[in-house]
């Protein structure tokens, strides 16, 4: 400690100027390959896109930008439906993948002990293969006459689902079941990942503690454990429900032409339609939606470490 | 514990903290970097900047789409393909045996890609570079005639030279030498022909046959389990001939009437989906009980899975054609074109047909079909008999504006 308190006295200021001004701009360098990432590749793309959206004309006279705004209004009073399907079923998606994720993530961190890595590779080990044929497996897990819709039917759970809307007659596939089924499925890791570091940070510690002021269990989750689990929780529901809603892949393969949702809207609105500006001001629709939505939400639950 | 309080940090390790925190990692603020990236970005993205942008129109510019031919200088050729559209040797799912006795006759390497996977896709795929007068890299792709003809409309096709056409021009079958949007054959050759069909699974229909549109928009019994193509033209040309309109000459009202039938047949939930290739799996599974198809798919279902059936509805059928074209600014066009006629000697054309098995378009296959399978020769949905060419429609031709219109209207029909 002596050493250190004889240090010399900070060098007087004009000849720190320089130097320290060099020094603040440090920072920035080492952003600037990110910067320009993002440039590149995410603020040029949209302000293409938000071009697009304002554009009118057709692919063999070209497009100029007319500030045509009504494309905007059209395009949600024609579509009004298809964001309101996307919110619900990623919305249902993200709860789902939430009430099957917390268990598996507080297991892994509590409880797994050797096997704790192992099952960590279990839950990205469906990344390894396709998308695409992730989602063309369920295909078959839940086809007309395959075992699991002969399970559910056995047990009646198809009319509860029939009744509320979700199935149709006694089959699954081409339903919104399969669709939100699909969606949670392909999104689940999102979900499992971001609990499991935010709960394997909490120190076990504070469960003892709050035993030995006579917490029960479900008192300590409730009171210790998921207070302190909410970063995960946060960035959780919003790395699934973000994805899930712009999401078409699901609703193509999995759902009929009523589970449509805005992804496939913008798709087809982009390569079949090759109604450019329609497609572009859909996407920005929905980004502004998606924005305001996940603003208010981190505003509600208080977490902000994430932005 | 008192150690623990700032109050006892020495002077140099406080002023260590507040210079980390001033300079350090932490002295880059959130607010800071948003303040910084946000006028970036705001820079970039001034009102101005958003009004240069625009489309340029796909302009039709004559005579230029051709450059510098190197098929001399290189002996290769880029080929754009659909999947599974080409025949592989038995044993060796790599060889592909027509593309070899090419390669072997003109010493032309062909670069052969799978690349082809649907219309629209590849369309968005290509079109940056055409649209720009650049090469795709592609020297002869295969797309559906409805996208050839917007190809042709704006100018990124190349004019086919006869000269090195011989067979092609020689061998094409007569069904197959005047369309509308390419007169005369100049751009384009049928790589083959795709009759539209009724098909179903006679195990998931419970032996109930099918053999109509009608039925298939109506029968209580396929409630759910009805598919359609999701190729605009394919499904409504076949509403249209059910309703007793020629697809080849339909007005927009016809239209509009054939959408408003499959509109209600969706309405009432007897659609299930609007399929590309997929609907193949779901057929065979069951999970489809009935649906529009294409010929060739069926032939090689019917291999594996004796109950699906197919069947050619009375009023007739829709047959597109999948075309061979040059893109513009190719570098091997000649190569291209010498390909193209490779494939229309009747014996290569069998061989090819023999295992793609759809309608082949070179006159005179048959006989050498015969030498191979005279099943396939007998097969009016690979070499159409007086019957079926009489049934066979076509689709007509749209103006930019109708394609757009129309393709929006199905899009809704779809969901989409």
């Amino acid at each position: 400690m002596t050493t250190l308190t004889e240090a010399p006295p900070a060098a007087p200021e004009p000849q720190t100027r320089a130097p320290r001004r060099r020094r603040k701009l440090t920072p920035y360098w080492l952003l600037l390959p990110g910067i320009l990432w993002l440039l590149v590749f995410f603020a040029l793309p949209m302000v293409y896109q938000a071009s697009t959206s304002v554009q009118t004309g057709s692919l063999a006279d070209g497009y100029k930008v007319t500030w045509h705004f009504a494309t905007y209004w059209d395009a949600l009073a024609e579509y009004w439906p298809q964001f309101l399907k996307s919110l619900l079923y990623a919305g249902l998606a993200t709860v789902f993948c939430l009430l099957l994720g917390y268990p598996l993530a507080y297991l892994i961190a509590f409880r797994a002990g050797r096997w704790r890595n192992l099952l960590l590779i279990l839950v990205i080990a469906p990344f390894f293969t396709s998308f695409l044929i992730r989602t063309l497996a369920w295909k078959t897990i839940l086809a007309d006459g395959g075992p699991v819709v002969g399970a559910l039917n056995a047990l009646h759970v198809l009319d509860v689902t029939s009744w509320l809307g979700m199935t149709e007659g006694d089959r699954v596939l081409a339903t919104p079941l399969a669709v939100v089924c699909g969606l949670t499925y392909n999104f689940l890791p999102f979900m499992i990942l971001p609990l499991y570091t935010s709960l394997e940070r909490i120190d076990p510690r504070l469960h003892e503690a709050a035993g030995d002021l006579y917490a029960r269990p479900a008192t300590t989750f409730r009171r210790v454990t998921f207070p302190l689990s909410m970063p995960g929780v946060v960035s959780g529901t919003l790395l699934t429900f973000i994805p899930a809603s712009g999401d078409y892949v699901n609703a193509q393969l999995l759902g009929s032409t009523s589970e449509k949702m805005i992804g496939n809207v913008i798709q087809s609105q982009f390569l079949t339609v090759l109604d450019y500006p329609t497609a572009a001001a859909l996407s920005f629709i929905l980004m502004a939606a998606i924005l305001l939505m996940v603003t208010f939400y981190i505003r509600k639950s208080g977490t902000e470490d994430l932005v | 514990m008192d150690q623990f309080t700032s109050d006892s940090l020495s002077p140099v390790q406080l002023a260590a903290m507040r210079r980390s925190l001033s300079n350090g990692r932490s002295a880059i603020g959130r607010r800071s970097l948003l303040r910084a990236g946000g006028g970036g970005a705001l820079a970039l993205g001034g009102l101005g900047t958003l009004a240069g942008c625009g489309i340029p129109p796909a302009a039709r510019s004559e005579g230029d789409g051709g450059s510098e031919d190197f098929s001399d200088k290189e002996k290769r050729v880029n080929f754009s393909n659909w999947t599974q559209y080409i025949d592989v040797a038995e044993n060796d799912k790599t060889r592909r045996p027509t593309l070899e006795a090419f390669t072997k006759r003109t010493g032309i390497k062909v670069e052969y890609a799978e690349d082809v996977n649907d219309n629209n896709e590849f369309f968005g795929k290509i079109k940056p570079q055409l649209a720009a007068g650049q090469d795709t890299g592609r020297d002869l792709i295969c797309v559906t005639d409805w996208l050839a003809a917007r190809l042709i409309r704006f100018g990124w096709a190349q004019k086919l030279d006869v000269a090195n056409l011989p067979h092609a021009y020689a061998n094409l079958a007569p069904q197959f030498r005047e369309v509308e949007w390419d007169p005369g054959r100049a751009y384009t050759y049928p790589w083959a022909g795709i009759a539209v069909v009724v098909a179903y699974n006679i195990k998931a229909t419970g032996g109930r046959e099918v053999t109509s549109v009608s039925q298939l928009l109506d029968d209580p019994k396929l409630k759910g389990r009805v598919g359609l193509l999701s190729e605009m033209r394919d499904t409504m040309g076949m509403t249209m001939l059910d309703m007793g309109k020629d697809p080849a000459k339909f007005t927009t009202d016809d239209f509009d009437a054939a959408a408003a039938r499959l509109q209600k047949a969706v309405d009432k939930r007897q659609i299930r989906r609007f399929t590309g290739n997929d609907y193949t799996s779901d057929l065979t599974k069951g999970d489809l009980a009935a649906c529009l198809a294409w010929a060739g798919d069926i032939v090689q279902l019917q291999a594996d899975n004796p109950d699906v059936r197919f069947h050619i509805p009375d009023s007739g059928y829709i047959t597109g054609t999948d075309v061979l074209l040059v893109p513009n600014k190719a570098r091997h066009k000649e190569n291209a074109e010498r390909l193209i006629d490779h494939y229309y000697q009747p014996e290569i054309a069998a061989e090819l047909a023999a295992w793609i098995n759809y309608v082949c378009p070179v006159d005179g296959v048959k006989e050498e079909l015969a030498k191979i399978s005279e099943e396939a020769a007998n097969d009016p949905l690979i070499v159409p008999d007086k019957e079926m060419s009489e049934k066979s429609n076509s689709f007509r031709a749209l103006s930019p504006k109708e394609e757009t219109a129309y393709e929006a209207k199905f899009a809704k029909l779809t969901g989409a």
